[in-house]
């Protein structure tokens, strides 16, 4: 008896000690955060992450909230590593009214998709994932917001289509891809061969082994091929020593297309002199001059509540894509709210959120991010929401934008994208969903 | 009196501390912790704790018993959790448990290929040899898309556990699942040490031609090394990618991993399986703790990052520290200690006697 006696206080003490650590019942809405601070990554960590809490500390402070519920967070530290975020998921996953998971790696992603489907919670893996995840028949809590790998490869194609006055003039021109070395780079290498036979221009793709801090061999490669245009399809280092070499042996730099992890000011500002005219894809425009950039530089920062050390990084590239993030994860709250009650949401309504994510133009503008970017439409089986395109021109200090809104297209990426997914649901024994009636909690 | 001697002794042979700690961690692990352990314990901590504990039981086999060191352990996991999926994907008629033995025979193989640079090379030749392994293993599973199965960016999920029609689905199951596979292997390791060719390995580290004079066949057995420590990695490779991650790219499988697999065993201690268990522990889950530790105390004043990196000083210091205090790792440090305790536990019945 006298054995237990010790062992019973300690579970009841903590108990109490547990229970008082718990928030009380005010209506709140969590999200887990695997960000990544330290490593070789941290630049685009700190920024995407910073901008995300930024944002969610805007609607805290300004609206108190998304209709009174109050936003939350908690960072686990992921260095960019698989095992990591498998860890801070397991952590983090048990908090709480979770709303939505935002890795920002694809390794990550990758290894959640079977567990977020099982705990009914959304994952967004904005500007990147796995491309099949479009499909949102088989992949009911996956969205690889805005713009999936192949879209990214469609939409600067057709970009490099209006620099040369339309797409016939594609053929015979020379576009070389020069790709990271890793599962991310090799992603786009079938849709850029069924581009080339598309459009009729000649490919070659070139690997550069990770991490890519020596590139002299490729780029006389791209030299003695004569490209009219090279994409740089890079990853961290490999960006400003794809620019340094291209400079060394006389490439223009102008017709360098940098991919989406190719664009920020950390690929551009190591390489110098080199950068200046590149040009690279991006969702969302950089720069501090929208409205909802300025508010957060208000209400946030002026509150001395900024997540960014360096105030010289608000409004870079990974900054607003952080923000743009946080108004896709608000908006999909306020959007389930609407249907589901103003209160905490399960995982599951704020799926139901995202895939009814609609944001026009007007409504855009009126969150304040007219510019910033275009508009999104994600349905219950476009789980990617038509995300267009913008190309920014590094001109030695700061991005300027040098191109329309750009749509990618889509119709001919849906039959590629079906067919991969189908061949997951197949492997998987997933049923395909044939409406978006899926009863939540199901 | 005399009776009782015979029977007491022969009882207190069978019944020693070793034997006995033994059963109580099998209770424990058996019997409480699938039931006690919350999901994160499980899955977040033991899961990985028992696959990185077999591959350094598994590279403890090639460099602390039979002296061949290696930094090419991450490419035998990866080989084995590859070749498992592939078995698992092209042969789906094969029960689980065969695709997981067929893994490790294939993970045995390459190691054996990889091990034949030992017969001329010693040291850090070999160790630098044996990156060779490391960087063509990754490279082949990025370059050939045959081994994931086409998927464009190489990574590959691996599907539900099941063994003999019934699914290894929850955290619980997994676990078992994965401590059942480390027991039965490590035990096989251990009898495997206690036999003659476990002696040869010794005699070989210790001292390659005395070892050969007296007739060891040095060929047989560092190919042997080789080959079982390439297996028990192998396998481990398959817990990983199986019962933890459940899904597998490459990239995984870097440099770092083998370094890891190799601290452990340098901080648990060479050629002692305890140690491997030990060690595996001290690099898995003491950063976990720590993090967490550090986390509740200091967690509002400093973001994560911040954290991070004092974690990582701590921890370098706490190893060197301890390397100091003990070079031969954490399983001396703990024997020591125990010896103590059991030094000062005795005591007390002995001093009447000395009075």
């Amino acid at each position: 008896m006298n054995v237990f006696k010790p062992i019973r206080l300690a579970a009841l003490a903590t108990a109490i000690a547990v229970g008082a650590m718990l928030p009380a019942k005010a209506d709140e809405q969590f999200f887990p955060l695997q960000s990544y601070r330290v490593g070789p990554y941290a630049a685009g960590g700190t920024g995407f992450f910073g901008g995300f809490i930024d944002y969610l500390n805007l609607i805290n402070i300004r609206d108190g909230g998304v209709n009174g519920v109050k936003l939350t967070w908690d960072e686990g530290e992921t260095q960019y590593e698989v095992e990591r975020g498998v860890e801070v998921y397991e952590r983090l996953k048990n908090r709480p009214g979770v709303a939505a998971w935002n890795p920002l790696s694809v390794g990550i992603a990758y290894a959640m998709i079977d567990r977020i489907t099982k705990d009914k919670v959304p994952l967004i893996t904005i500007n990147h994932g796995r491309t099949d995840s479009t499909d949102g028949r088989v992949f009911p809590y996956v969205f690889p917001l805005l713009l999936n790998p192949y879209s990214e490869t469609s939409g600067i194609v057709n970009y490099i289509a209006t620099r040369e006055g339309g797409a016939d003039k594609l053929k015979g021109k020379k576009i070389v891809v020069l790709y990271h070395g890793s599962p991310y780079g090799k992603e786009t290498i079938p849709i850029y061969k069924l581009l080339a036979d598309k459009y009729g221009f000649d490919l070659e793709q070139i690997e550069v082994p990770h991490p890519g801090n020596e590139q002299q061999s490729q780029w006389l490669s791209i030299r003695r091929a004569k490209a009219d245009y090279v994409v740089l399809r890079g990853w961290g280092v490999m960006n400003p020593v794809a620019l340094k070499t291209a400079q060394k042996v006389g490439f223009p730099v102008d017709h360098i297309i940098g991919n989406v992890w190719s664009n920020s000011e950390e690929d551009v500002i190591p390489a110098g002199d080199a950068a200046k005219g590149y040009v690279a894809i991006t969702t969302q425009a950089s720069g501090a001059e929208y409205p909802v950039l300025q508010e957060v530089i208000k209400t946030v920062y002026g509150a001395g509540k900024g997540n960014l050390d360096d105030k010289k990084r608000i409004g870079s590239v990974y900054h607003n894509l952080g923000i743009v993030n946080g108004i896709l994860n608000v908006e999909a709250i306020r959007i389930a709210q609407a249907k589901f009650g103003q209160r905490t949401l399960t995982g599951d309504e704020v799926r139901w959120g995202f895939e009814h994510l609609q944001l026009d133009a007007a409504r855009v503008e009126a969150l304040g991010a007219k510019g910033l970017f275009h508009s999104i439409n994600v349905t219950w089986d476009n789980h990617e929401g038509d995300g267009r395109v913008t190309f920014q021109q590094w001109d030695g200090a700061k991005w300027k934008v040098v191109s329309d809104w750009i749509a990618p297209d889509w119709a001919f990426l849906r039959p590629i994208i079906e067919k991969s997914s189908a061949a997951y649901a197949a492997e998987h024994n997933i049923k395909i969903r044939t409406s978006d009636d899926t009863p939540v909690g199901q | 009196m005399n009776k009782s001697v015979p029977a007491l002794s022969t009882k207190a042979n069978w019944l020693t501390p070793g034997r006995v700690g033994v059963a109580v961690l099998l209770v424990i692990a058996y019997g409480i912790i699938p039931f006690a352990g919350s999901e994160y314990v499980l899955d977040a901590i033991l899961t990985p704790f028992l696959a990185l504990a077999l591959a350094a039981v598994g590279l403890n086999v090639l460099t602390g018993y039979a002296g061949q060191v290696s930094l090419g352990s991450a490419a035998f996991l990866a080989v084995g959790a590859y070749a498992a999926y592939n078995f698992n994907l092209r042969f789906p008629e094969l029960p689980f448990l065969v695709s997981l033995l067929l893994a490790g025979l294939v993970a045995a193989v390459v190691g054996l290929v990889f091990g034949l640079p030992s017969l001329r090379l010693r040291g850090f030749y070999l160790a630098v040899s044996t990156l060779a392994a490391q960087f063509f293993v990754q490279w082949a599973l990025t370059k050939f898309g045959w081994f994931s199965n086409d998927n464009p960016s190489g990574v590959i999920d691996a599907p539900t556990l099941t063994i003999a029609g019934i699914p290894f689905a929850g955290a619980a199951r997994r676990y078992v699942f994965s401590i059942t596979i480390v027991l039965i292997a490590t035990f096989l390791t251990v009898r495997l040490l206690g036999s003659q060719s476990g002696r040869n390995f010794i005699a070989v580290r210790d001292h390659e031609i005395a070892a050969k004079v007296i007739g060891v066949p040095l060929l047989r057995t560092k190919l042997l090394a080789f080959g079982v420590s390439s297996f028990l990695i192998g396998v481990a490779g398959v817990l990983w990618a199986f019962a933890y991650l459940r899904t597998v790219e490459p990239a995984g499988f870097n440099l770092d991993r083998s370094f890891q697999i190799l601290f452990i065993i340098i901080i648990g201690g060479l050629a002692s399986i305890r140690g491997s268990f030990l060690g595996a522990a001290f690099i898995v889950v003491f950063p976990l703790l720590l993090s967490r530790l550090g986390a509740a105390l200091l967690g509002n004043l400093f973001d994560s990052g911040v954290l991070e990196m004092s974690q990582r000083i701590v921890i370098g210091g706490l190893i060197i520290g301890l390397l100091i205090a003990e070079p031969r790792g954490l399983i001396a440090l703990v024997d020591r200690l125990s010896a103590k305790a059991l030094l000062k536990l005795r005591r007390p019945e002995r001093a009447p006697i000395q009075l």
